[in-house]
């Protein structure tokens, strides 16, 4: 693929006072890559995605999207960012996270549509509209006006899903959707997640689900010590890992079906 | 001990009394209103990550705190006169120290309702694309009062209580009038008695209601 890449990262750092978490990482994500990104908990996979919508701000890099950089002006001084910029690129980056993180005083219709009403400035009817559609797609159609409370952890999974959705963002971003679940939800929730990257959304996925990412992901990045140790096509990373330290990651959780 | 209560010598001066306890109720709803929002303010300001906010916050609610409220009434109504160039109502300077003691203690309130709510709340909201104000007005606040129900009845308890203080410097509230009443009838107990019947009577159906409202906010967790 020759394409202009949607998202480049060159050279990101975080450290968090003495811990250097994220050591140099160098990624350029292509329009419609699903790339799922594996590795020991604690490589820092989270941080990683979180520097993407600037939840973290980055210690030191660059990240360019959609043609415009974001990231450190000297090198080694993380730049303040004002609020207006950090908005404008969370709504074009969605973000699911482990744990849901619905707001519990809100509908279901109440979740999805906060950003719609509030950060797109849309009016009730054209909001409610596309939480709807968005409902529709993840198949809770019928929960609307239900309270988070009242819900599954994968029916609440999929709820922030279409809260993430609804904005229309150009990059998803998934921090281990499935790891907060009991192991008969998961399936629902990876099923909608397939369903998305079907139809060619860009998406990065930090997953400890070996099999899916094989089937799902177009691309597999190893992560270990705060770089990317491996990045390629599962069939290479998965199948046939170079790395040794990818091998032995691999070999730990050979219980994985492909 | 034998004493014949008189109740009549108090219903005499019925009017006298009235006039008194909307006082007393005009008085309270400016302190509640006034000492929440400024709490609300000062709690937020405390823990801001702007530390020009934060300190003169802390030194706010640290001297309003630790101060009797009867002291800042009389300082704002015979000391502060002397140094401005105006005269200050007692209505005003009783208002400004029960609202400013309200103020330093709900801070406190506020900011530990806020500060029990998951951190992911805010995740979430940022990752949307809300700002500060908004995740703190439409998600983290609305979750928070919740919690602080309790704590803030209480709260409104204690405001309505301390405005009997605004007596001392003669602004005519209930207890203001059944200081009078008491003084012109040789009736101390039936006056004091009927003020506090009154504010019994306007305080717990309150309290009840604050309850049954905690009671129906609590179905939505
Ligand atoms: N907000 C934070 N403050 C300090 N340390 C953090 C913070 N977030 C993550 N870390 C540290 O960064 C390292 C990587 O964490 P994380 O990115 O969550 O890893 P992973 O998601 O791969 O399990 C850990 O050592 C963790 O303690
Ligand atoms: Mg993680």
């Amino acid at each position: 693929m020759s394409q202009e890449p949607i998202l480049t990262i060159r050279g990101l750092h975080k450290s968090f006072g003495d811990n250097h978490v994220l050591r140099g990482i160098d990624l350029d994500v292509q329009q419609g890559d699903c790339i799922a990104i594996l590795g020991a908990s604690g490589s820092g996979k989270s941080t990683f995605l979180r520097c993407l919508n600037f939840m973290e701000i980055p210690s030191d890099g660059a990240i360019t999207h959609a043609g415009k950089t974001i990231g450190t002006e000297r090198p080694g001084k993380p730049r303040v960012y004002s609020e207006d910029e950090l908005t404008k690129v969370r709504q074009k980056v969605g973000m699911v996270f482990q744990q849901f993180n619905l707001f519990p005083h809100k509908t279901v219709l109440g979740n999805i549509t906060e950003g719609l009403r509030i950060v797109q400035g849309k009016d009730k009817a054209s909001s409610d509209a596309r939480a709807r559609e968005e409902l529709a797609r993840v198949g809770l159609a019928e929960k609307a006006d239900e309270y988070p409370s009242r819900l599954s952890g994968g029916q609440k999974q999929r709820v922030a899903i279409a809260r993430a959705l609804a904005l229309a963002p150009e990059l998803m971003l998934f921090d281990e959707p499935t790891s907060a679940l009991d192991p008969e939800l998961v399936g629902e929730v990876l099923n909608v997640i397939r369903g998305i990257a079907d139809e060619g959304r860009t998406m990065l996925l930090v997953t400890h689900e070996i099999g899916f990412a094989y089937h799902v992901a177009n691309r597999v990045i190893f992560m270990a010590d705060g770089i990317i140790q491996e990045e390629g096509p599962p069939e290479q990373v998965l199948k046939n890992p170079q790395n040794p330290l990818t091998q032995a990651f691999l070999a730990r959780h050979k219980q994985f079906e492909f | 001990m034998e004493y014949t209560w008189d109740f009549g010598s108090v219903w005499e001066y019925r009017e006298a009394l009235w006039v008194g306890l909307t006082n007393t109720l005009r008085i309270f709803v400016i302190c509640l209103f006034a000492g929440l929002s400024l709490g609300l303010a000062m709690g937020l300001a405390r823990y801001s990550v702007r530390r020009w906010l934060r300190w003169p916050a802390a030194c706010f609610i640290e001297f309003f705190r630790n101060t009797p409220v009867l002291v800042q009434i009389f300082w704002f109504y015979f000391a502060f006169p002397i140094l401005a160039p105006f005269e200050i109502s007692a209505l005003m300077a009783a208002a400004l120290g029960i609202t400013l003691n309200s103020a330093a203690f709900s801070a406190e309130i506020f900011r530990g309702g806020i500060q029990t709510i998951d951190p992911g709340q805010w995740e979430a909201g940022r990752a949307i694309g809300m700002r500060y104000r908004e995740i703190m007005a439409r998600i983290i606040l609305p979750q928070a009062v919740r919690r602080m129900m309790p704590a803030l009845t209480n709260r409104g308890i204690e405001i309505f209580k301390m405005t009997t203080l605004a007596s001392a410097i003669a602004y005519a509230d209930v207890l203001h009038q059944a200081r009078l009443i008491a003084s012109v009838n040789f009736n101390p107990i039936e006056a004091y008695t009927v003020v506090a019947i009154a504010f019994f009577v306007i305080l717990y159906p309150i309290v009840r209601a604050t309850y049954a409202l905690e009671r129906r906010l609590a179905k939505g967790d």
